[in-house]
């Protein structure tokens, strides 16, 4: 039994160092790895949507028409799920919080628009790929003709 | 007999973290009987698991506690692993556990300051929540987040914490211990601490097996058991495991043992950070759970062991998900304790079974 027993660590408290910290003057530097907020470099993505899907809260919305991604900073629980599973890697966890926010509203990247060359080279792509879809439905179309 | 009188305590009280409430019936200044009721935080997040996938889910299991998130992921993993006959890595089991043990001691020093701070004793509350800050920042090096980690999942965990950082966590934790034995010494020797404690509210042993009290609780009226002895996971590779007993069965001995199992759970940290094998952190998971196949894991949170059930139905989505909280079992020795005691014990006794009401409702 005894009384005071905490008189060390109490005169320490007195005379030490404090253990706070004056914020917001002085401000805790975040580690490394900190889940701070996720960030898109938008000129690798490829629109593949994996994200979006993957992300439990729905948080993330990939539009490929319309080349942009964007993601809900309220919703986001950074979990990282989108940052491991994206092929080309180009989400990335930034260790910074996201400053407190008046407004609910979408944070939301967009490529940088097309060229006339750019189109023309897309619209070309996009219509070899639907000769060759159009190629392989006739083909299996005739494949079960013969079959049946 | 005396005229009885109902009191009614909480939800909303000062010695009460999370919401229960019950009705106090009293003969004078003594209890005769305990009436809890609980339900102001149900979420129904059991019932969400035909909404997420299995995968998905692990997060939900995370946001059942704020105190337990660690070990409710683990469990949720565990089970789902089980199901689907997933074999973890030895470095990922190595790294649950110490994560694990890490939140045992974060649990354990919170619920200490907050018993510091309801028996009237301040100072002893805020150097509890000092020391418990060095190990929510080893959480955040460590993880990324300071409660809801997100470090484990199905198969693994995410995040492999390199020898250097491990190294690093057994010197906090070793500054820590120093810190920590000298905080033990006031909640053990102090003579006002102890006079608030000693021969309140006791359980006995008959009563703990009679009404299935688990954990802390339960060891604290000298019931030997810990789900950490089946040697589950890295557990079973401690060289040495005794569960910390007291025999009193009182506030005091409730105490006793949490602070000892807060050193216990140190020894356990640095133990397998020495003997923590290299390789892979994460077991590649394809298909989805069979069709009417069931699953069960228990796991020793810090409140005690915790129930784990699953069943799948052959589609990415589980058909159904159930957990059984340490709470929801103590809370009926809490009720049997209350009995017969004094109405100002009545806020000591809630506050050393340890309730945890998210869990309990989920």
């Amino acid at each position: 039994m005894g009384f005071f027993k905490l008189g060390t660590m109490t005169l320490k408290g007195a005379f030490g160092k404090p253990v706070t910290r004056m914020y917001p003057q002085v401000k805790r530097e975040p580690f490394a790895y900190t889940k701070g907020h996720v960030v898109c470099d938008i000129e690798a993505c490829i629109s593949c949507g994996i994200c979006e899907r993957t992300c439990p809260t729905h948080a993330i919305k990939v539009d490929k028409a319309d080349r942009t991604w964007s993601i809900h900073p309220f919703d986001c629980i950074q979990c990282s799920s989108c940052v491991r599973v994206c092929p080309k890697q180009c989400l990335t966890m930034d260790n910074r919080y996201t400053s407190a926010s008046t407004a609910k509203q979408m944070h939301l990247y967009r490529k940088h628009p097309l060229s006339k060359a750019e189109i023309e080279e897309q619209a070309k792509r996009d219509a070899e790929r639907a000769e060759r879809i159009a190629k392989a439905k006739a083909a299996a179309a005739g494949k079960k003709a013969t079959g049946a | 007999m005396g005229k009885r009188t109902v009191i009614p305590f909480g939800p909303q009280h000062p010695v009460l973290p999370e919401p229960v409430h019950l009705d106090l019936v009293m003969e004078d200044e003594r209890v005769v009987e305990a009436i809890p009721r609980i339900g102001f935080i149900h979420r129904g997040l059991e019932k969400l698991v035909e909404k997420k996938d299995y995968m998905q889910f692990v997060y939900v299991t995370e946001r059942i506690c704020g105190i337990c998130s660690f070990g409710h992921s683990l469990g949720y993993s565990q089970t789902i692993e089980t199901l689907m006959g997933i074999e973890v890595p030895k470095r990922a089991e190595y790294l649950r556990v110490i994560w694990h043990e890490l939140s045992r001691i974060h649990s354990h020093l919170l619920w200490l300051g907050l018993t510091a701070d309801g028996f009237g004793y301040e100072s002893l509350f805020m150097h509890c929540w000092r020391l418990r800050e060095r190990v929510l920042d080893i959480f955040e090096q460590t993880t990324g987040g300071r409660v809801i980690l997100s470090a484990t999942n199905v198969g693994g965990v995410n995040r492999d914490i390199p020898d250097a950082e491990l190294a690093g966590i057994c010197t906090v934790l070793d500054g820590m211990e120093t810190d920590y034995r000298q905080l033990s010494g006031a909640f053990l020797g102090d003579s006002s601490v102890n006079n608030r404690l000693r021969g309140v509210g006791v359980l006995t042993k008959e009563d703990a097996l009679d009404l299935c009290i688990v954990g802390p609780f339960q060891r604290a009226s000298g019931v030997s058991e810990d789900i950490r002895l089946l040697g589950l996971g890295a557990y079973g590779d401690l060289a040495d495991f005794v569960p910390v007993i007291g025999d009193e069965g009182d506030c005091y001995a409730r105490v006793k043992v949490r602070i000892e199992e807060v050193l216990q759970s140190i020894a356990i940290i640095k133990e397998l950070a020495s003997k923590i094998p290299d390789g892979p952190i994460m077991e590649q998971v394809k298909g989805n759970p069979e069709a009417g196949r069931e699953a069960t894991s228990r796991l020793e949170q810090p409140r005690g062991e915790c129930f784990y059930f699953a069943r799948g139905n052959g589609t990415k989505f589980l058909d159904r998900m159930r957990i059984r909280t340490p709470t929801s079992q103590n809370l009926a020795g809490m009720t049997k304790i209350l009995q017969g005691i004094d109405l100002a014990d009545v806020p000591m006794v809630i506050l050393t079974i340890d309730p945890c009401i998210s869990c309990t409702e989920r």
